[in-house]
């Protein structure tokens, strides 16, 4: 092999590379965060599955309905009417946005804009 | 037809996840032995190949150079000049940086058209601008990615993640600036190939796969971020876990077939990547025409392959063949020297170099 010395680093360097995670990962991985669910309440709006991975779009859709169409009447598609609020309906039962939204929201990073308008309970009572 | 067999073996690899997670639900197998195994063949194949790289001579000094040369003192070099023919290895590096980061050498691309019988040349920037739209969406897109892979995630990768997807006025989640700009230039790549005919003449299947597997890459990814929304937490409980040596199919939680079709495919690139024209991202690297410097006149460059070659000695030459030649009647020299040798033999030893051993 020709360069040796220029080669075998550059063969290290491309695999730490394209190993980058495990070693962001070394000494410091944490686990994984589990949200805090509602004791009282056992069924959200929509299955767990459709929330899980559609809840986004849910929201983005009532903000739409109720901000721009003034329909504050969501019909769930078991037939049950729910109030368009994210403050009113949703934390209701999920009353915390610490325990519950920015525990996967931190986990996997997104960056919702829906506290650039509303106030999470747990802030507005700190206000109070 | 090239781009057309392309087409199907993609349709394939898109039907065997399908298959394999949709209807079998062989979640364990596309979720975790087929990455596994595809990212082991990515980087002992890539390993491979830059063996194999550094095992060719580079028999001449050969950069491909459009400056003017290191000279005489008194002729003036430019910047431009250094970069185009450089002449140090801090020249040949911040060449080989440009390059490889700004695709100096696309800039220059070209294209030639005939306007009646004239033959025109003209400065043709389209190949730059789609090349680099898809590359360097592609390592952001890569990067990004990381952020399924740790936990914590690192500031610098929500910083990254945060500013691509800055742009919140088309619903939620939030478009990536990259995601466009990739269709963007992978849409350019894939048809100026269908649509130029002098490129679509020049392009094999192995032009037209690559572009239609990232292309599908990216259609799944951009398809399961805006529509097929799949279950995020439960997916980078998955990618974690393959992340940390420790995989698991996450329970209770169905993650979509979409993402097992996105990280089957992205397996299968990984997978090809070292044995196809996508390893280029290694190979540039290794290209003599952008890693030498052009100072043949002040450094000698020492061919590898040159050795002492092994001949015969005249004296030899005359031992071997004495009788023939007192026969054929050819005069004898009885004065050669046994020990005599051309001056040529020792013409490329040198001291510090010794010549390979020639295998017999």
């Amino acid at each position: 092999m020709y360069n040796a010395e220029k080669v075998i680093p550059f063969i290290i360097v491309l695999i730490v590379f394209f190993t980058i995670p495990m070693w962001l990962n070394f000494g410091r991985l944490e686990a994984i965060p589990q949200p805090e669910l509602p004791k009282k309440e056992k069924k959200c709006i929509e299955s767990k599955e459709y929330m899980r991975a559609y809840h986004m779009k849910l929201l983005d859709n009532w903000r739409k309905k109720a901000i721009r169409e003034n329909q504050h009447v969501y019909v769930a598609s078991d037939g049950k009417t729910h109030t368009i609020s994210l403050q009113r309906t949703c934390m209701k039962c999920h009353t915390n946005k610490e325990k519950f939204c920015d525990k996967c929201h931190d986990f996997v990073i997104t960056h919702p804009d829906c506290w650039d308008c509303h106030i999470a309970p747990e802030v507005a009572k700190k206000w109070q | 037809m090239n781009a057309l067999v392309s087409f199907i073996i993609l349709g394939i690899l898109l039907f065997i996840p399908w298959l394999g997670v949709g209807v079998l639900g062989w979640e364990s197998l596309f979720g975790i032995v087929i990455p596994y195994v595809c990212f082991l063949v990515f980087v002992i194949g890539l390993i491979y190949r830059i063996v194999c790289w550094a095992k060719s001579p580079v028999s001449y000094k050969i950069p491909t150079t459009c400056g003017q040369q290191k000279s005489l003192p008194w002729i003036r070099r430019s910047l431009r000049d250094r970069l185009e023919s450089p002449f140090t290895t801090w020249e040949v590096v911040l060449r080989m940086f440009l390059e490889i980061v700004f695709f100096r050498s696309l800039f220059r691309n070209l294209r030639a058209d005939l306007q009646g019988k004239r033959l025109i040349y003209g400065s043709a920037k389209w190949l730059w601008l789609g090349a680099i739209l898809f590359h360097w969406s592609f390592f952001i897109i890569l990067l990004r990615h990381i952020r399924l892979f740790t936990n914590p995630v690192p500031e610098i990768i929500q910083g990254l993640d945060y500013l691509d997807s800055f742009i919140q006025s088309f619903g939620v989640p939030p478009v990536y600036i990259t995601d466009i700009l990739i269709l963007a230039g992978l849409t350019f790549l894939l048809l100026r190939r269908f649509i130029d005919s002098k490129v679509s003449y020049l392009s094999y299947g192995s032009d037209f796969f690559p572009l239609f597997l990232i292309l599908a890459i990216v259609i799944t990814g951009v398809l399961m971020r805006y529509s097929l929304k799949v279950d995020l937490y439960a997916v980078k409980q998955l990618t974690l876990g393959l992340a940390t040596f420790n995989p698991v199919i996450p329970e209770g939680a169905k993650i979509g077939t979409i993402f097992y079709i996105h990280l089957f495919l992205v397996s299968t690139l990984a997978a090809y990547f070292p044995f196809s024209k996508l390893v280029h991202m290694v190979g540039v690297f290794f290209s003599p025409t952008r890693n030498m410097a052009n100072n043949n006149r002040a450094v000698r460059h020492v061919n590898p392959w040159e050795y002492p070659v092994k001949h015969y000695t005249y004296y030899e030459y005359q031992e071997k063949f004495k009788d023939k030649m007192i026969e054929a009647g050819i005069p004898i020299d009885e004065e050669v020297q046994p020990e005599e040798e051309h001056e040529w033999y020792s013409l490329y030893i040198i001291e510090s170099k010794l010549p390979p051993k020639i295998k017999s």
